[in-house]
């Protein structure tokens, strides 16, 4: 809505005949561009502060067979990251008997809440957690785990990536086929 | 009584000084924002609560979601004794000039009896076409690669090498792959590093959550 100047009615009257020159005003209406340019920030400012990439620290531990940690039954707690972002976990160690019992399935919204009760029950010099991956477990789970260990709080020193054992690769892979894991 | 007239004043307002502080806001926030590192690989990270940022200079190996890894070997000053030290341990046999194209490309995403005919000919491979450094149990040539980095460095403050490197993975990279990259850093004798993440706010009501606020 470009303004008309109307101010040049009146003043000199030319006579019947002569036509009037049109006296357009140069200003313009800007309000659509100050919308554009504050649409445009807004954009900006949104989008930059959305990729923010923070860096996480990893510790690997040695591999010494001679420093073997010894962990006590009852303070350790074995999470097993499976395939389809499944959790499974079991307390202490497997025994070939109670296998069923002690071999339970969780998901990633509820492990947190398994994790802060162990360590509630448990002695902080005892309490170990034992991190397991799948093979077809992805990048995301497991730095998801150890994430979720910082969340909880547990001391570095307390929780330990290992490598899977057949038993419980077996037990996974029959725990998935009864879940109807994809 | 006489009337007592108001005028009418125009309701238009002018704009145009408020469309320069717009645009003036806009280019203060295009060029106040850093600029990205050219992505060559679409990459989602996955999150975590850390806070702190990705360093700038780094030594960067990304995992792309169908397992490949490549190198990127961002520190300009050590990048071509880096490259050198792989030619001379692996006897890739390039000429200087060679070496010298080798230095130019910005990621590392070959096996290494590929990369004399890829500086050889004249046609790039897109990016998406590479098939990435192996990094199986068989054939983990990322080991080699770790080498040539420490062997550049060395001398260097190590912790300040520790921090450079980093490790950026998608979400939905298997996770045997991601522990390939970790023997090799291993194997090197390097047990720390650094993995790139989405920050994240820290979850409230959490053992971490209640820490924070304690203090």
């Amino acid at each position: 809505m470009a303004e008309m100047d109307t101010s040049s009615g009146g003043g000199h009257k030319k006579g019947p005949g002569v036509k009037k020159g049109k006296k357009l005003s140069t200003r313009v209406d800007l309000t659509p561009m100050v919308d554009l340019g504050f649409l445009l920030i807004t954009f900006f400012v949104f989008t930059t502060t959305m990729s923010q990439s923070t860096a996480m620290n990893m510790n690997e531990p040695k591999d010494d067979s001679t420093q073997q940690l010894k962990v006590k039954n009852s303070g350790a707690m074995t999470i097993l990251l499976g395939k389809g972002n499944q959790v499974y976990y079991y307390y202490g160690q497997l025994e070939a008997d109670k296998l069923s019992e002690q071999f339970k399935s969780t998901n990633f919204k509820e492990i947190r809440s398994l994790i802060v009760e162990k360590k509630k029950k448990t002695n902080i010099d005892d309490l170990m957690y034992i991190i397991k991956s799948d093979k077809e477990s992805t990048f995301k789970n497991a730095i998801d785990i150890l994430d979720e260990m910082t969340i909880c709080d547990v001391p570095p020193g307390h929780y330990a990536e290992v490598d899977m054992t057949d038993t419980e690769q077996l037990l996974i892979k029959k725990t998935e086929e009864a879940n109807g894991v994809q | 009584m006489p009337k007592v007239k108001i005028p009418r004043k125009s309701t238009t307002i002018d704009m145009t000084a408020m469309c320069d502080v717009a645009f003036l806001l806009l280019s203060f926030f295009i060029l106040a924002t850093k600029q990205k590192p050219p992505e060559v690989l679409s990459v989602t990270p996955p999150a975590s609560v850390s806070a702190k940022a990705a360093p700038d200079k780094s030594i960067l190996i990304t995992l792309t979601k169908d397992g490949k890894a490549f190198l990127m070997l961002g520190d300009e000053t050590k990048k071509a004794d880096i490259l050198n030290n792989i030619n001379t341990d692996k006897a890739l046999n390039l000429s200087p000039a060679e070496l010298a194209k080798w230095t130019k490309a910005p990621f590392v995403g070959l096996p290494f009896n590929m990369i004399k005919g890829s500086l050889a000919s004249e046609k790039e491979i897109p990016a998406n076409q590479l098939p990435g450094i192996p990094v199986d149990s068989t054939d983990n040539q990322m080991v080699d690669w770790i080498r040539a980095v420490v062997k550049a460095y060395v001398g260097v403050d190590q912790r300040k090498l520790q921090e450079m490197l980093l490790v950026k993975g998608d979400n939905e990279a298997l996770y045997p792959t991601f522990k390939n990259i970790k023997q090799a850093f291993k194997k090197n004798e390097i047990f720390k590093f650094r993995i790139v993440t989405n920050g994240e706010a820290v979850p409230a009501g959490s053992e971490l959550y209640m820490k924070g606020s304690a203090n």
